[in-house]
């Protein structure tokens, strides 16, 4: 077969690509110019495509030069890559400073492919204020500290207010209880021309990761500290409640629609074509839905969690690379500072956003300097400084506001990925297989959940 | 670039004297200077792009390594770790049965479309560009292309099926069939290359044997089977061998249709693979799951490659 000839060329290319990497430079240069001057590189710049966010970033580093000048910054493109991080790592490519989602950091302290910070931190203002939550998630088990959170979200229920009204269901009292959300999806399901109730993940680890903030919802979780070892949590009670309540949505009621094995992509774009009444998801999902998914602000709703239990968390941060000098870490701990957790900026920034008529007022960044990891004083400015400027309907995101400080907050397991991989299936078999055992279905994830978490003990 | 560098090897004859060996070695050298220096950059990008990622590969199974520190010698551990997880059987048995399935659907199509496609009288070029059409869609293309299809809800073929009052079918998302419906996306999106080799072999079969077995009364079915495949056997073969090698690292199939799903039934050796590489960040794993899958391909065509000499 030719694809076959294309799969083994990838495969070349890929262990080539390692291989050239590894045999790359393999040194990160001194990184200091003449004059004293440090030089670090940062990604997190965004792509050409987005010109106004990159147009923000870029003034930024000038800003910032222009107030530390003894720093160089050196700007790259990109976020979080799984799938380079490795081979820009031995290849001496990585950045100094690099972005990593909150899914990442436990992994790398693990391989110890993060630099050490914690004889830095003291220096970081404001760095106690950052809440504690947040900050342990880039704490190892002895304490020490190895990168920065920037932004976080907190998953929700999103739901698409004319469809409620449509449905005869008041888009003011969104639902609070599982069964509530079950009567909402028939009642949704039931407009006709293709509209679903609900839509849910179960592909690419997307599946596991939803389950995992069901378990939460619930007052349940996937993985719990047995002793000094992790084992799996979720075959008892709890997870039979939520894979019952799956599998009812998708072959009594036929809410959750015919095509399975769907990522967020596939859930954003029925929604933002108004075919689809509720997902769960993050308040970050509100403005691809609008500016990607020819979704309308003034549709859009967020309520918190239904179940009423809890809620995952997830979000953003940075981390350092472990090769990078005491003078580096210092140049980029400043940098990250300045640019991501900085009250001094807050209001500045929202401003500028509003200005260009940038969303302002959803409960999430951006801007990023006013992302939502504050505690005490700082939340509470940041808080009013995102009302006085806001230029969205607020008060459609005012349940999950009001309704986020009543549960409790999770974060996801360790190893998350491959305990998502695992209870993927657990989704798929629910949602896939009308006489799906469920049983099976959590004793099977649950043998290969404890063979992941065995690695972390 | 002069003739003699392609000029055969001369053979004197006859056990050399020392010198005159030295001398020989010497002129055949710079005979094939030009040669040499041609052949000296294919080398140079073989060894950093192939065989130095393999030998790496080797050793990389033998080790933990976070590119950050020395690699740490690990033994078997990556092994054990492999065969512990649950998934490696797993990917292994839908890996043999997409090459089964494969063979079965992958193999038999393109050489019947062949022998059709060689019978033809009129418009034959026409249909041997529509038949080879799909192969210059990018694969990933192809996948989504077929997404689309598969969709149980507005796809193609329920669509079909509903205008034909016959049931509708999960396709994809049902273990019973998602993996026979990746063979058919593999099949339709690679089916042209070989059609159009069956075709060249079909053309070298002389004339005269057909003409031959029809004086001897023979049937449709009998010129098939006593002179087109016996004729084309070795085509056959080797097309053959290809296939399993090429279906037993199946990849882009299931990464962009199913994810694996549902419930494993889709997940491969390349999935598996790709996931402890860059989803888990386990390339030691991942190194020694390539190991055995080339160790078994590698026996596997030495074997099959054996026999065939052999039965030549």
């Amino acid at each position: 077969m030719s694809t076959g000839i294309q799969r083994r060329t990838l495969a070349l290319a890929l262990a080539a690509g390692l291989t050239v990497a590894a045999c790359g430079s393999g040194d990160d240069g001194g990184g200091e110019s003449a004059g004293g001057k440090i030089t670090i590189t940062v990604n997190g710049q965004p792509a050409k495509s987005q010109p106004f966010e990159r147009k923000v970033f870029d003034a930024d580093v000038a800003a910032f030069e222009k107030e530390h000048p003894e720093i160089d910054i050196e700007p790259r493109e990109g976020f979080m890559d799984p799938t380079t991080f490795a081979a820009k790592l031995a290849g001496g490519q990585l950045e100094d400073v690099f972005y990593v989602y909150l899914t990442d950091p436990a992994n790398l302290i693990a391989r110890r492919q993060a630099a050490d910070i914690s004889d830095f931190v003291k220096d970081v203002p404001h760095y106690e204020e950052i809440q504690p939550e947040l900050r342990d998630i880039f704490t190892d088990d002895q304490g020490k500290i190895y990168g920065l959170p920037t932004a976080n979200y907190s998953m929700g229920l999103l739901y698409n207010r004319t469809l409620f009204t449509q449905a005869g269901l008041d888009p003011n009292t969104p639902p609070t209880t599982w069964d509530e959300v079950r009567e909402a999806a028939r009642k949704i399901t039931a407009l006709g021309n293709n509209t679903q109730g609900l839509a849910e993940l179960s592909r690419n680890n997307q599946g596991g990761w939803h389950f995992t903030t069901w378990m939460y919802s619930v007052g349940g979780q996937v993985a719990k500290k047995d002793g000094d070892k992790w084992v799996a949590d979720f075959n008892n009670d709890k997870g039979r409640e939520v894979a019952e309540t799956l599998h009812a949505m998708r072959w009594e009621d036929n809410s959750l629609g015919a095509k399975q094995l769907l990522e967020f992509e596939d859930a954003q774009k029925m929604f933002g074509a108004g075919k689809l009444g509720m997902f769960v998801g993050a308040p970050d999902n509100i403005p691809p839905l609008v500016n990607q998914f020819g979704g309308d602000y003034a549709d859009v709703g967020l309520a918190p969690l239904p179940g009423g239990q809890g809620t995952l968390i997830g979000g953003e941060g940075y981390m350092l690379n472990p090769k990078a000098t005491p003078d580096k870490i210092r140049a980029g701990l400043t940098w990250i500072q300045w640019k991501y957790l900085n009250p001094d900026r807050m209001e500045s920034t929202l401003k500028s956003y509003a200005e260009q008529d940038q969303p302002i007022g959803l409960p999430t960044a951006p801007p990023n300097a006013a992302a939502d990891v504050w505690t005490g004083e700082l939340q509470e400015k940041q808080k009013a400084l995102r009302e006085k400027y806001a230029n969205v309907p607020v008060e459609n995101y005012q349940a999950f506001v009001d309704g986020l400080t009543e549960l409790s907050k999770h974060i996801e397991p360790p190893n998350a990925q491959q305990v998502y991989a695992a209870l993927d299936n657990v989704m798929q078999g629910v949602l896939t297989n009308k006489d799906a055992d469920i049983d099976t279905l959590l004793a099977d994830a649950e043998s290969k959940v404890n063979q992941a978490l065995a690695q972390v003990n | 670039m002069s003739t003699t560098v392609l000029a055969p090897p001369r053979d004197t004859g006859g056990p050399p004297a020392p010198a005159d060996r030295v001398g020989r070695l010497r002129r055949k050298v710079l005979d094939n200077l030009t040669a040499y220096g041609f052949l000296c950059a294919a080398l140079v990008v073989f060894a950093l792009f192939s065989w130095y990622p393999i030998v790496r590969g080797v050793l990389l199974s033998f080790q933990q390594v976070n590119f950050i520190t020395d690699p740490e010698w690990v033994g078997w551990q990556n092994f054990q770790t492999l065969f512990a997880d649950p998934l490696f059987g797993i990917a292994w048995r839908n890996t043999l049965l997409f090459t089964g399935l494969a063979l079965v659907i992958g193999f038999a199509i393109p050489f019947a479309v062949a022998v059709v496609l060689n019978e033809l009288r009129h418009a034959k070029p026409y249909f041997r560009i529509v038949v080879y059409l799909p192969v210059m869609l990018p694969p990933v293309v192809v996948a989504i292309l077929w997404k689309w299809f598969y969709d149980p809800g507005p796809g193609l073929f329920n669509s079909a099926l509903r205008l034909f009052g016959l049931p509708e079918l999960s396709w994809l998302d049902d273990t019973g069939t998602s993996m026979i419906s990746l063979v058919i996306v593999a099949t339709w999106a690679s089916m042209g290359s070989a059609t159009l080799i069956y075709l060249a072999a079909l053309a070298t079969i002389p004339g005269e044997l057909y003409e031959a077995a029809e004086l001897d009364g023979a049937n449709v079915w009998q010129r098939l089977r006593h002179v087109t495949i016996p004729q084309t056997r070795f085509v056959l073969l080797v097309m053959m061998l290809m296939q399993i090698v090429a279906t037993m690292q199946v990849f882009t199939e299931p990464y962009i249709m199913t994810g694996g799903g549902p419930e494993d039934s889709t997940v491969t050796l390349l999935l598996l693979l790709y996931r402890y590489a860059f989803v888990y960040n386990d390339f030691g794993t991942a190194s020694a799951l390539s190991l055995l899958l080339f160790v078994v391909l590698g026996a596997f065509s030495a074997l099959y490659l054996r026999l065939t000499r052999t039965r030549s």
